[in-house]
């Protein structure tokens, strides 16, 4: 199956096709399509899982040379034999599996392939090489299945799979919170007057996020990403009657695209220099053994950081996502939990040799990723305090937890962060669910006015919707706890302890505010109208098994297990050479005790009534504070009367006096031009020179006509007359001339 | 008995088939001139047969009588409608194909 994991996306892609065409005239209005396609991709995805899982790990991967941006001559060399070693290898591995018993033996010649040709690699680092070969533990090798799209002289372009264990699980986190939602939808979205167009636009955004992470090269990653920015305006702008729904769609299309043009900017440099190639894999390879010179790779990274910025909601231009929440809950879940805005935490954990070496995340020192990942850690932290609406708490959370994922691989802790972005989609998407879930039954996402007490009206909800709020805050043993204890041991381990205390603020505060959110809802009186109840098994449904899995999936990478850094690590990762840590049972101790504080804290000034409220009434400077946070941090002042507004003004007016000036100049002399021309063709070609010969040849025609038709008599012996003097004539004329 | 008697006469009866035929106004008189032509005509096809020793001069006569026979059959029908519509067979009356 994985190397046909290609009919995933194209089971979503039909799929969208088939509503759009003929989802109104089908009984369930075309929800019955989108149910098969996702349910049929998971189960692929899932057969795709097991049979990855089940794969001979076989395929060694030595770490390049500590210093990889040594002299050029040298680095170069070492590079060529880096990818010579990486074939070797690969060959061998592909004996490994065809021989399928000889597999032992084939590792071991893996390894020799290995190890002859890294020794010139190594020529500069060779003590470093000798340490690698004892930690370099096999991984499985990728299977890639390509097919040319396009060739032109030394370029060519490749379209097809490739799936190793960061796609498989991507594959499976996507497909999954996919399904939750389609089976949510139908419950939630009935009767919406655009069911089937919603169906629709879901499957396609399915796609786009499938294509991209299955994608073997950039230029086909821009692709589906592309797709999902264009879903993403579709679903967000699903209500677009109202005014803010359909702004808050173009502002969410508009911010990531700002980012995107950093993307494509960064697919081009990268294009170049590593060879004219748009191969990932390649890529990676070429920026690790440092075939690339520092100052385009710092480009180009720079460039894909931006898209980064953008897509994952990261600060400065965090601001589109809580505005999307303008969209319907289930596209809200889908958003946030496993497509689009993870696509940039993608990107950084697929391209992660580029940034590895353009950053030197290695290296211990601040790097940008790092930077934005912690800043947007705290930010968007403390905007999640005063929020009143539920999906805007969730939304800035997810823009936290983003911001702790990005940070995660910032400081060089790969497995983590895609192990937060793994367990985050499960309760993420479990949280939103269970607000659509509430608002569905109050009609309102508005905590502080139609909700609290909720518990009682909703038990199903209120359960799953703790067990979501206990794993994002960390709480052991369930997933959150797992994986943000993993981020911060790397942030302490590999010599980046600012973002560790960043990580450790960010854990309280997450918990706190959860706890906050939770009280709001689901504790004290009801204060909204209406008798709530709880919601159909439609709803329900998705909502329980995505409690199971949040609880349960941190497991997977527990310490002592650790199947989850066995599956997913890739050779750009191994080339790389990313530090693995034992679990620290202190930074484990610490970080919990820094969530359940947050949790203490939020309690205690809920429950118990403890603590300074009411402060912004007192004091000036928290009221201030207050502000600044109730105006997102001016932020959007910033973009729209700040930068939109000053360039508004003078483009417009360059425009007016371009348009008066200089096009409607154009346009007149083009129109005073054809008038002229116009006139000379009337009068001259027309009147004298067409009409002339068309008169001239019927006045002949005519004037012969009247000569002749005397000849015409119509007596029968005039023409037998001219009949026998035409005889006589030629008879003359051949007696004369013969 | 010397070929050119018989051209002569053929010429002869040419001459008069053809003054009849432009100049006669009845149209009866017109094709018994035509049949004066035609037969002008079989003379010397005859004669040239003789003269050579073939039958194939022969041949063409009969062929030509026959014909000319299917011609007046035409004509006289022809000149009967005439009559019947006009009560007159003056041929420089009939001038409806006039230009």
């Amino acid at each position: 199956m994985l190397a046909y994991a290609w009919v995933i996306p194209a089971v979503m892609v039909v799929s969208f096709a088939l509503i759009l065409f003929f989802g109104k005239r089908l009984p369930r209005k075309g929800h019955e399509i989108g149910l098969a396609a996702i349910a049929i991709a998971f189960a692929l995805s899932t057969v795709c899982a097991v049979e990855w899982v089940g794969r001979p790990a076989n395929h060694t991967v030595e770490p390049v040379a500590a210093e990889p941006h040594g002299e050029a001559t040298a680095s170069e060399s070492g590079g060529h034999g880096e990818e010579e070693a990486g074939h070797g290898a690969e060959e061998a591995g592909h004996g490994a599996e065809e021989a399928g018993h000889g597999a032992e033996e084939a590792g071991h010649g893996a390894e020799e392939a290995g190890h002859g040709a890294a020794a010139p690699a190594a020529e500069e680092g060779g003590e470093h090489g000798g340490e690698g070969e004892h930690e370099a533990e096999p991984i499985r090798e990728p299977v890639v299945s390509e097919g040319t799209w396009y060739e032109n002289g030394p370029v060519k372009i490749n379209a097809g799979i490739h799936m190793d264990g960061l796609a498989v699980v991507m594959l499976f986190v996507v497909t999954l919170i996919s399904l939750a939602v389609h089976v949510f939808s139908t419950s939630y979205m009935h009767d919406d007057r655009r069911y089937t167009h919603f169906f629709a636009a879901l499957s396609l955004f399915t796609a786009g996020m499938l294509i991209m992470v299955t994608a073997s090269n950039t230029l086909q990653l821009l692709f589906g990403w592309e797709m999902m920015g264009l879903c993403s305006f579709m679903l967000i702008g699903h209500w677009w009657e109202e005014k803010n729904n359909s702004d808050a769609a173009l502002k969410a299309f508009f911010t990531t695209r700002t980012g995107d043009i950093g993307l494509l900017v960064g697919i081009s440099i990268l294009f170049f220099a590593a060879g004219n190639t748009f191969d990932i894999a390649e890529t990676n390879r070429a920026a690790l053994a440092g075939q690339i010179s520092d100052t385009v790779l710092l480009a180009g990274a720079a460039a894909l950081l931006c898209a980064v910025i953008g897509k994952s909601a990261q600060f400065p231009l965090h601001t589109w996502l809580p505005d999307a929440m303008a969209g319907p809950t289930p596209v809200s879940a889908l958003i946030h939990a496993a497509t689009m805005v993870v696509a940039g935490v993608y990107l950084v954990a697929r391209l992660y040799g580029v940034f590895w070496s353009a950053f030197d995340i290695g290296g211990g020192g601040i790097n940008p990723i790092a930077l934005v990942g912690g800043i947007t850690v705290i930010i968007a932290a403390l905007l999640a305090f005063v929020q009143s609406d539920i999906k805007k708490v969730l939304a800035y959370s997810t823009v936290s937890q983003l911001g702790y994922m990005v940070m995660a691989l910032g400081v060089g802790a790969w497995t983590a962060g895609i192990f937060h972005l793994f367990t985050h989609a499960f309760f993420k998407g479990l949280l939103f669910l269970g607000a659509g879930s509430v608002s569905h039954a109050v009609h309102s996402f508005d905590m502080k006015k139609d909700m609290g007490g909720m518990r009682t009206f909703m038990p199903t909800t209120y359960k799953t919707f703790m067990v979501g709020t206990l794993a994002l805050a960390g709480v052991f043993p369930l997933a959150g706890f797992w994986s943000k204890d993993e981020i911060l041991l790397g942030a302490g381990e590999n010599g980046y302890e600012l973002f560790l205390v960043v990580g450790l603020v960010g854990a309280f505060m997450t918990a706190a505010y959860m706890t906050r959110c939770v009280y709001l809802t689901f504790f004290g009186e009801y204060r909204g109208h209406g008798h709530p109840h709880e919601s159909p098994p439609a709803i329900t449904i998705p909502l329980i098994v995505l409690a199971v899995l949040s609880a349960g999936a941190g497991l997977l990478n527990a310490p002592g297990i650790e199947l989850f850094t066995k599956w997913t690590e890739n050779e750009a990762v191994l080339l790389a050479g990313v530090a693995h840590h034992e679990f620290s049972l202190m930074t484990a101790l610490i970080g919990g005790l820094f969530a359940g504080g947050g949790i203490a804290a939020s309690y205690l000034y809920y429950w118990r009534n403890l603590g300074p409220h009411r402060l912004t009434e007192r004091s000036g400077a928290a009221m201030a504070g207050y502000r600044l946070l109730e105006n997102k941090y001016y932020l959007d002042r910033l973009y729209t009367d700040g930068i939109v507004a000053s360039i508004k003004g003078p483009i417009a007016r360059a425009a007016y006096i371009v348009n008066q000036r200089v096009i409607d100049a154009v346009v007149n002399a083009v129109g005073i031009g054809t008038r002229r021309a116009g006139r000379f063709t009337y009068d001259v070609l027309d009147q004298k020179g067409v009409d002339g010969i068309v008169n001239g040849v019927g006045l002949t025609a005519e004037e012969g006509g009247s000569v002749l038709r005397v000849l015409q008599t119509g007596r029968v012996q005039q023409y037998a007359a001219f009949l026998f003097g035409g005889v006589v004539l030629l008879g003359g004329a051949l007696v004369l001339f013969t | 008995m010397y070929l050119n008697q018989f051209l002569l006469l053929a010429a002869f009866l040419f001459s008069v088939g053809v003054y009849g035929v432009l100049a006669r106004k009845n149209g009866v008189l017109v094709l018994m001139s035509i049949e004066l032509i035609l037969n002008a005509v079989n003379i010397n096809l005859v004669a040239f047969g003789a003269f050579h020793d073939t039958v194939a001069g022969q041949v063409f006569a009969l062929f030509v009588i026959a014909v000319a026979a299917a011609e007046v059959g035409v004509g006289l029908a022809i000149v009967l409608l005439i009559y019947r519509n006009r009560h007159s067979i003056d041929l420089s009356e009939v001038d409806l194909m006039k230009g």
